[in-house]
C-alpha cells in the first residue's frame, strides 16, 4: 500500500481563492479538488508541478515624464526565478517613447519568456 | 500614455466626471453610451489614470478583459476607450466646487428634469474657471488612512508612510522607502508593497495584524507574502515606534480578545520604515459640500440603483461610494453611473426605485440603497465578521445563495431580479449573511 498524499493550494488565478486540494500518490497526481474553473483545475496541477508567477517591476526611462517604466513578464515564469527577474531588470534602461506591450528584454534569463512594457511613454521634446 | 492634450474647454457639458481612475474612466464611456455628447473627465494629476498608475502589478482586468494584467495597462485601455469616444479630459486640474442649481426633485418619482452644476476648477493651463454641466459624476476614489487614524503612540520621526504612499514613491518615481521594512495591517497595498519591496532589495520584517484575520484577499497572502517567507503576525499590533530623526526600531505586541495590547508578550524590532496598510476613506470633501446625504457606513454618498445621489443629476461611482476589492467591480459599477448620467441628459433616466436596501444580520453595509422591482441589480455588500465555510447569503425572505465562505475583506455580490421581487410588497429589504448549519438550525 503506498499512502496518498494530500496537498493545500490556494488558488491565484484570480481573486475568489479557492482553496484546492491536491491528492498525489509517489508524486504524481490521482485527484484534484476544489477548483471552480478550468483554470483553477490547472493551477493546482500547475503548482503542484511547475509553480509559476507573473513578474512585474519597473526598469529606468529617460526622457519621459517619469524616471520609471512599468514592465512584467509576458507570462509567468518559474516562481523560484522571481527575484532573479526582478534582479536582471535592476540594468535595464530604455529610452522614451515607448508603447505599451514593447519588449524590453527578450527571453529573460532564458525562461523563453520576454519583458514587456505595461505602459506607454511619450518623449517630451 | 497617450496624450491628446484639450485645447479648448467648453463652456457648457453635458456630463462632467471629477476624477479619471477606474470609475472615471469607465462612467465617461458610460455616459457616451447612452448619448451625453459632451463629457468632460477633470483630473487632478499629469497624466488620467488615477491610482491604477501606480498598481504595476498583475490582477486586474479578469472581468473587464478576460485576461490578467497590470494596473497602468488597464488604465491605458480605459483611457483609450474614452479617447476614441471623443471624451475630453482636462488634466492637472482641480475641482474647487460643484453647486447644484437643479429644479427640485419630482414628486411624481418621474426622475430629475435637466437642472445644471456650476463646477468651479482650477489649472496652471486654464486658470480658474467656471464650467456648466448638465449633470456631475462623483468619482474621486479614495484616500488611505494615516497613523492619526489610530492613534499609535511613541515618537514622530521620519519613516512611517502609507503603503500606497511608498508604491507611489518606488513605481512611479524610483525611491525606495527605507531599507528594513515593518507593515502594519494586511489591506491588499500592504501585501502588494511586501513582495514589491523585496523584490527591490528590502528586508521586510514582517506583516502586523490586529485583527485575527487577514484584511486583504488570500491570493495576496499566498503570492506576495508566502512565496519570499515574509511572515505574517494575525491578533498581534504595532504598540510604539522608536526613533528620534528617522525610524529605529518598533514596539509589538499580541493583543487579547478585545484587541487590548498583552504587553508582557512585547518585542522590539529594528527597522527604518513602517508602511501602513490599516484601510482606505472615501474621499467625499466635495460631496459633502454639495450637499449629497451620506451613508456613515460606507462613509459614501447613498445612491439609488443609477447610482445617482439624494441631488437630481448628481451621480457618484466607485471607491467615493464605498470601498472596493477589486478595479474591476468599480468599473462595472462606474460604467452604470455614467449610462445613468447620460440617460439623465437625455431624459431617458428610469423612474424612481420602489425598495429600500439595507444591511441586516452579519452585515456592514451594502451599495446601492435602493432598488426597483422592475429592473435587474447587483448588490453588493460586505460582511462585519468572517464566516468560514458555507454560508447563506440572504435578501429578506426572498432569495437565498450559498457562498463558501463570507470575510469582511472580501465585497460580496447578490443579483436581484424582477421575479424576486414581483410578489414583494413591503417598502425595505435586509441583506443577511449567516452560516448554513445556524440556518439550518432554525
Amino acid at each position: 500500500m503506498t499512502a496518498v498524499e494530500r496537498y493545500t493550494y490556494l488558488c491565484t488565478g484570480c481573486p475568489l481563492g479557492c482553496r484546492l486540494e491536491v491528492d498525489a500518490v509517489e508524486g504524481d497526481i490521482i485527484e484534484i479538488r476544489g477548483f471552480e474553473c478550468a483554470k483553477g483545475k490547472r493551477y493546482a496541477r500547475d503548482e503542484h508541478t511547475d509553480p509559476r508567477r507573473p513578474v512585474s517591476t519597473t526598469v529606468a526611462i529617460s526622457g519621459g515624464a517619469l524616471p520609471r517604466l512599468p514592465v512584467r513578464t509576458a507570462d509567468a515564469v518559474p516562481k523560484d526565478v522571481v527575484p532573479q527577474v526582478a534582479v536582471a531588470l535592476r540594468d535595464v534602461r530604455v529610452r522614451a517613447p515607448v508603447r505599451r506591450g514593447d519588449v524590453v528584454l527578450t527571453d529573460v534569463l532564458g525562461t523563453g519568456i520576454d519583458v514587456i512594457a505595461s505602459r506607454g511613454m511619450v518623449a517630451l521634446d | 500614455m497617450i496624450s491628446r492634450h484639450l485645447r479648448h474647454l467648453q463652456p457648457h457639458y453635458d456630463v462632467l466626471v471629477v476624477g479619471s481612475g477606474p470609475a472615471g474612466l469607465a462612467a465617461a464611456i458610460g455616459a457616451r453610451e447612452t448619448g451625453a455628447q459632451r463629457v468632460l473627465i477633470v483630473d487632478r494629476e499629469r497624466e488620467a489614470g488615477g491610482i491604477l498608475l501606480q498598481c504595476i502589478h498583475s490582477g486586474f482586468g479578469l472581468h473587464a478583459f478576460k485576461e490578467e494584467i497590470t494596473g497602468p495597462e488597464y488604465a491605458e485601455r480605459y483611457l483609450e476607450r474614452a479617447l476614441e469616444a471623443d471624451v475630453d479630459v482636462l488634466e492637472d486640474a482641480f475641482v474647487m466646487d460643484v453647486k447644484a442649481e437643479g429644479p427640485p426633485r419630482d414628486p411624481t418619482g418621474n426622475g430629475g428634469r435637466p437642472g445644471r452644476q456650476r463646477v468651479k476648477l482650477m489649472s496652471p493651463t486654464v486658470g480658474v474657471r467656471v464650467v456648466e454641466a448638465t449633470s456631475v459624476v462623483l468619482a474621486m476614489g479614495a484616500r488611505e488612512r494615516t497613523r492619526g487614524a489610530i492613534h499609535i503612540p511613541g515618537d514622530r520621526p521620519a519613516g512611517v508612510l502609507t503603503a500606497g504612499l511608498a508604491q507611489k514613491m518606488v513605481n512611479l518615481h524610483g525611491y525606495l522607502p527605507g531599507r528594513r521594512i515593518v507593515i502594519l495591517g494586511s489591506g491588499d497595498i500592504g501585501l502588494i508593497m511586501a513582495r514589491r519591496l523585496t523584490l527591490e532589495g528590502c528586508e521586510v520584517a514582517g506583516v502586523f495584524e490586529i485583527m485575527p484575520y487577514v484584511n486583504g484577499l488570500g491570493r495576496n497572502v499566498v503570492q506576495c507574502l508566502q512565496d519570499f517567507d515574509i511572515p505574517l503576525h494575525l491578533s498581534t499590533t504595532v504598540v510604539d515606534i522608536h526613533g528620534h530623526d528617522r525610524v529605529e526600531r518598533v514596539t509589538v505586541a499580541p493583543v487579547d480578545d478585545r484587541l487590548e495590547p498583552v504587553m508582557d508578550k512585547a518585542w522590539d524590532i529594528a527597522c527604518d520604515t513602517v508602511l501602513l496598510s490599516i484601510g482606505l476613506i472615501p474621499e467625499n470633501e466635495l460631496s459633502r459640500r454639495l450637499g449629497v446625504r451620506m451613508d456613515p457606513l460606507t462613509n459614501g454618498p447613498i445612491v439609488a440603483s443609477t447610482f445617482e445621489t439624494s441631488l437630481p443629476g448628481v451621480f457618484a461611482a466607485g471607491n467615493v461610494v464605498h470601498i472596493n476589492d477589486l478595479a474591476d467591480w468599480v468599473s462595472e459599477q462606474a460604467l452604470l453611473a455614467g449610462r445613468s448620467a447620460g440617460q439623465f441628459v437625455t431624459g431617458g433616466l428610469p423612474p424612481d426605485d420602489n425598495i429600500r436596501i439595507l444591511p441586516g444580520d452579519n452585515v456592514a453595509q451594502v451599495v446601492p440603497h435602493s432598488v426597483a422591482s422592475e429592473r435587474i441589480h447587483t448588490v453588493y455588500f460586505r460582511v462585519r465578521k468572517p464566516i468560514y465555510g458555507d454560508t447563506y447569503v440572504k435578501l429578506g425572505d426572498l432569495h437565498r445563495r450559498k457562498v463558501r465562505a463570507a470575510v469582511p475583506a472580501e465585497m460580496i455580490t447578490m443579483k436581484v431580479a424582477p421575479r424576486l421581487l414581483r410578489d414583494f410588497h413591503g417598502d425595505a429589504l435586509h441583506v443577511h449573511a449567516a452560516p448554513v448549519e445556524q440556518e439550518q438550525a432554525r
